[in-house]
């Protein structure tokens, strides 16, 4: 198969967003999806930027938090409990970030939400968060291990 | 309603952007059988499909004369991205699609999980697109409703 570069980098891209899709609950660092993506790390956040419009970082906050409402409309697990479920160390970073991207407190989003039941990987897509423009993008891409990301 | 005289759904197109890598991966690890391989001279028509299942995919090349360079450079960009394509199969036993799809290679994108519906994971075609693979369980709409509500108590 035959791909230009920029194909190429949007495949490679791609990949290193599906980690992120498959393993948001787990500490992430920039060199391991900047190796999945064959790219240095210092190069990952830039070229991920370009390819999808926002940081790795935002992703990553994005996929958790659309994972928590998800949780938080679903089911009943306390909201510390969701908080960790989805990647976060702190109930305080999480209820922080939470607020940014969706405008609302989880525990105000839960009580205006009740289950819907549909193909939950539908769900995943189409209610996940847009990103905000008006938060600054973080460095931290793992929230658990504290991390520190390389943009 | 409507009679249109309308009877099924025949053909479904995917946009690939090599042939011979898209026939090798829907049939080597997909199981597909080939409905047509025909060079038309100006097209190659390959269709796929599930043995013993009507509904074929066209595994159909990006670009051609039906669009302009910047367009086919536009779509397979977006292929590549991963925001075009999707399929939906059933597999009869989904924890062992699961591990023959991974043990052969293929990009997984979510492992099987437990739905109020069945049990599903998500793969990727070598251009970008998604497939998911699912096993129905035997509930009725009327427990997977129960099901996505019971989880609340």
């Amino acid at each position: 198969m035959e791909l230009s570069a920029r194909e190429d980098t949007n495949r490679r891209m791609l990949r290193a967003r599906d980690e992120m899709d498959r393993r948001y609950a787990e500490p992430l660092d920039v060199p391991t999806l900047a190796a999945i993506a064959h790219l240095s790390a210092s190069q990952f956040g830039r070229v991920f930027k370009e390819v999808y419009g926002e940081t790795p970082h935002r992703y990553l906050q994005r996929r958790r938090v659309e994972r928590a409402m998800t949780l938080l409309r679903q089911t009943d697990r306390p909201i510390t409990d969701v908080a960790w479920d989805v990647g976060f160390a702190s109930l305080g970073t999480f209820s922080r970030t939470f607020s940014n991207i969706v405008g609302c407190s989880p525990s105000e989003f839960r009580a205006q939400h009740p289950p819907i039941a549909v193909p939950s990987c539908f769900i995943a897509a189409w209610t996940r968060p847009r990103t905000s423009a008006t938060s600054p993008a973080g460095t931290v891409v793992s929230e658990k291990q504290e991390e520190v990301g390389a943009e | 309603m409507t009679d249109n005289h309308i009877s099924s759904l025949h053909i479904r197109s995917v946009p690939v952007l090599d042939q011979d890598e898209a026939l090798d991966f829907y049939t080597t690890h997909l199981g597909f059988e080939v409905r047509d391989d025909i060079d038309m001279g100006f097209m190659r028509w390959l269709t796929v499909g599930v043995p013993g299942q009507d509904t074929s995919i066209l595994l159909e090349l990006v670009g051609g004369p039906q669009h302009d360079e910047d367009t086919a450079a536009q779509v397979r960009e977006l292929v590549t991205k991963g925001a075009l394509g999707g399929l939906f199969l059933i597999s009869t036993d989904v924890h062992a699609t699961y591990a023959a799809l991974r043990d052969a290679g293929v990009e997984i994108t979510q492992e099987p999980v437990t739905q109020p519906y069945g049990t599903d994971f998500g793969i990727r075609d070598p251009f970008g697109n998604q497939i998911r693979i699912n096993q129905f369980n035997t509930a009725s709409p009327d427990e997977v409703q129960e099901a996505y509500e019971g989880s609340t108590a």
